[in-house]
C-alpha cells in the first residue's frame, strides 16, 4: 500500500462500519452502565493533518478527560475515549454516587480516576470486542490508562507509530451524546487510529484488497 | 511599545521564526519537545515542535525536517542565519517530553519523551548550543510561549500553573 493512502470511497465506508459496530457496542454499554439513552451520531472517517485531528476536540490547548488504551494482536492502534472535564465528571459522579466530584482541580480522587478509567475500560473494551467479531481479527486492548489534561499533548500520543510515515491521520470518530444532558451537549468522542500496517489487515480481513 | 504585537503560532511538527516585539507559541505538548533557538542581541527567536527522535525510519519522498529532532535542530539553525541571526549569539531553551501515559510494557514507543528529549540536547550540543534553561519529563502537557526580546520561556500547564524560565 502506497503512501499517503490511497483510499477509495468503499475504503471509507468499511472503515465507518468499523467505526459503527465499535461505537454501537460501546454506546450499549455505557447505557446498560447508566440505565438510560445514549445515542450515537454516524462514524465520521476524515484524513486530517495533526493540526486539523486538534481541532476536532476544541484545538491544542483545551483540557480534556481521555482515556487511552493500546490495540493489540492481529492489528494494531489506538484508541481514545474522550469527554470534556465537566462531562467526565458528570458520569463519574453517578458511578460512584458522589454528585459533587469534579475533575476541575488536582489533585483527583483516587476514586474517582479510578472510576473514569473503569468507564473507558469497559467502553473501549465494548468497542473492540465487537471490532473483532466483525473482523475476525484477534485484537486485545492493553491496560487503560487516564489522562486530563490538554488535546495536544494528549492525541500527539495516538500518532506516534503513524507520524513515523505519515503527516496525515486517519481519524474514526464517532460522537456518543447522552439523552439526559442532551441540552447541554454532553458529547463524548471515540477515536480509533489504527497504526498505518494495520490498515491492509482490517480491509483483507473484509475481503477487500487495500488496492481495490 | 508597539501595539501591534502579533503571535506565531507554531503547530505539531512544524517550525517558526520571530523578531521582537511579536512572540512565539506552540500549544499542547506531550511527548513533543518545544525548542527555541535565539539570538538575544539581535532578538530573533525561532522555535521548532519537535514529534520524533530520529527521521532514519521514513519511507516517504517528502520528509518534514520540522518533525525529527534529528533534522529539525539544523533546520533551525539554516533558517535562523538566512533570517540574519548570528550563530556565535545562539542559545536554547527546551521544554516538552514528557510521558502522558504510562503502561506496563515498557516498549520503545512509551518512552517516546525521554527519547525526544536525548536527541534534541544530542543534536544542541553537537552545534554547541547551550541549553540556558529546560522544563522537561513529568506527565503533564504544557503551552510554551517566548519573547526573543527579554528571552524569557512562559510555560502554561494545566495541573501545575503558569512558571517561567
Amino acid at each position: 500500500m502506497t503512501y499517503p493512502y490511497e483510499l477509495t470511497p468503499l475504503h471509507l465506508d468499511l472503515l465507518k462500519e468499523i467505526g459503527n459496530i465499535g461505537a454501537g457496542n460501546a454506546a450499549t454499554s455505557l447505557s446498560k452502565l447508566l440505565n438510560r439513552k445514549i445515542n450515537m451520531k454516524v462514524p465520521d472517517v476524515k484524513i486530517i493533518s495533526f493540526d486539523e485531528m486538534m481541532e476536532v476536540v476544541g484545538g491544542p490547548e483545551q483540557v480534556i478527560a481521555s482515556v487511552f488504551v493500546r490495540i493489540q494482536g492481529d492489528a494494531t492502534g489506538s484508541i481514545f475515549f474522550v469527554l470534556s472535564p465537566e462531562e467526565a465528571s458528570k458520569f463519574v459522579g453517578e458511578m460512584i454516587g458522589d454528585e459533587s466530584f469534579q475533575f476541575g482541580e488536582p489533585p483527583f480522587s483516587e476514586l474517582g480516576l479510578s472510576a473514569y478509567t473503569e468507564l473507558g475500560n469497559i467502553l473501549s473494551g465494548s468497542y473492540l470486542s465487537a471490532l473483532s467479531d466483525f473482523t475476525q481479527l484477534n485484537l486485545q486492548p492493553s491496560v487503560p490508562s487516564i489522562s486530563v489534561d490538554m488535546v495536544g499533548a494528549i492525541l500527539t500520543f495516538g500518532l506516534i507509530e503513524l507520524s513515523q510515515v505519515a503527516d496525515h491521520a486517519i481519524l474514526i470518530d464517532t460522537i456518543l451524546q447522552d439523552e439526559k444532558y442532551h441540552l447541554e451537549k454532553v458529547r463524548g468522542h471515540f477515536f480509533l487510529l489504527p497504526d498505518p500496517d494495520s490498515f491492509q489487515t482490517f480491509f483483507q480481513s473484509l475481503g477487500v484488497s487495500s488496492n481495490e | 511599545m508597539n501595539s501591534s504585537i502579533t503571535v506565531v503560532k507554531v503547530g505539531i511538527a512544524d517550525l517558526g521564526i520571530v523578531q521582537a516585539p511579536n512572540l512565539i507559541r506552540t500549544s499542547g505538548l506531550g511527548s513533543c519537545v518545544g525548542v527555541i533557538i535565539y539570538d538575544l542581541p539581535n532578538k530573533i527567536a525561532a522555535l521548532v515542535h519537535v514529534m520524533l527522535p530520529d527521521s532514519a525510519l521514513f519511507k516517504g519522498d517528502k520528509l518534514n525536517k520540522a518533525k525529527y529532532a534529528d533534522t529539525a535542530i539544523q533546520e533551525t539553525v539554516r533558517l535562523l542565519l538566512d533570517y540574519g541571526a548570528k550563530k556565535f549569539h545562539f542559545k536554547a531553551k527546551i521544554a516538552g517530553g514528557s510521558q502522558m501515559f504510562t503502561f506496563s510494557s515498557g516498549s520503545d514507543m512509551m518512552r517516546i519523551g525521554p527519547r525526544n528529549v536525548e536527541e534534541v540536547k544530542k543534536q544542541l550540543s553537537k552545534l554547541r548550543i547551550p541549553i540556558i534553561s529546560e522544563d522537561v519529563g513529568g506527565s503533564n502537557g504544557r503551552t510554551i510561549e517566548f519573547d526573543p526580546n527579554t528571552g524569557k520561556l512562559n510555560i502554561r500547564t494545566v495541573n501545575q500553573g503558569i512558571k517561567e524560565i
